[in-house]
């Protein structure tokens, strides 16, 4: 098989905060019905996570599970374990009206650390980051593409978009984390 | 900017995290109605200086439709629920009602 890299290949910059790609991360979409039993439990037997609710982000021991939509979650995992993962959330769901796929070479992944990494993200996104906890996702737009972004610790936010915009939203957080741009 | 609360995500999005969708709740008119109701259906549109029902698009959220009740003169949001029906909330239409007791109601 060939050799699987991320969008940008862990490029960082060191600015008032640091921005960083991620790297290979696993990304699972898991469509279906939320409120139902045998989708809590096969995302608690593939990832540990609980369940989340409305605009939260739970962790297990292989990996997140984030609230995306009603009848949507993403599944963050190891890339590696990323297919596997899938068979076996397909095969837990059964007959359940459901779709699992393996989404993690269409997204790029940026963590902004540092302890104003909520002003970065704030200064292209229309959403409230004061509000943020660890704990809660939201999924709105930077600057004109969509994303999603969730704080891992009070000085970590993890930002997911997609590949084909890789680029633009590193440029962007780049520029967000200008040294000298500091608001507050 | 106008501020809607997204009754899927019980986020408040902006306007600029939304896309309008424009009149709620038009009956649809389809195969065997008379022309009059299929041009009704096509063209016709309420365009109130007062209160409105529109519909929204929660774009780069949750991507789900939903309805809000606004004030096109004041741009006040009455509020926003969720697209499976075909009339606004009773309660909606009370509070708007105590509020605006000119306004001829929706239809």
């Amino acid at each position: 098989m060939s050799n699987a890299v991320s969008a940008l290949q862990g490029a960082s910059f060191d600015g008032y905060c640091k921005v960083e790609e991620a790297g290979l991360t696993g990304m699972i979409t898991l469509r279906g019905d939320l409120a139902s039993k045998g989708v809590a439990k096969a995302v608690k037997a593939v990832t540990g996570a609980a369940m989340p609710g409305q605009g939260e982000v739970t962790e297990g021991a292989k990996g997140r599970v984030g609230w995306m939509s009603p009848d949507e979650l993403l599944l963050i995992v190891d890339h590696a374990e990323a297919a596997a993962i899938v068979e076996a959330a397909t095969k837990s769901l059964g007959d359940e009206h459901s779709l699992v796929v393996n989404v993690s070479d269409a997204r790029a992944v940026y963590r902004v650390k540092g302890a104003s990494c909520r002003e970065v993200i704030a200064k292209l996104t229309p959403a409230d980051t004061s509000v943020m906890q660890p704990g809660m996702l939201r999924r709105t737009r930077i600057a004109q593409i969509p994303a999603a972004f969730y704080l891992e610790d009070d000085e970590t936010a993890v930002l997911v978009c997609f590949r084909s915009v890789a680029q633009y939203a590193f440029d962007i957080l780049k520029d967000a984390a200008q040294p000298g741009g500091e608001v507050f | 900017m106008l501020i809607l609360e997204c009754p899927y995500c019980g986020v408040m999005a902006d306007e600029t995290d939304l896309h309008g969708g424009g009149e709620a709740h038009l009956k649809r008119y389809g195969p065997g109605s008379s022309d009059d109701e299929f041009e009704t259906y096509l063209f016709h549109r309420k365009n109130p200086k007062g209160v409105h029902f529109e519909r929204w698009r929660h774009v780069s959220g949750c991507g789900k439709w939903f309805h809000a009740a606004r004030n096109t003169m004041t741009l006040e949001v009455y509020g926003t629920y969720p697209a499976q029906t075909t009339e606004p909330p009773k309660e909606l239409v009370a509070k708007i009602k105590k509020k605006h007791p000119e306004w001829g109601g929706y239809e």
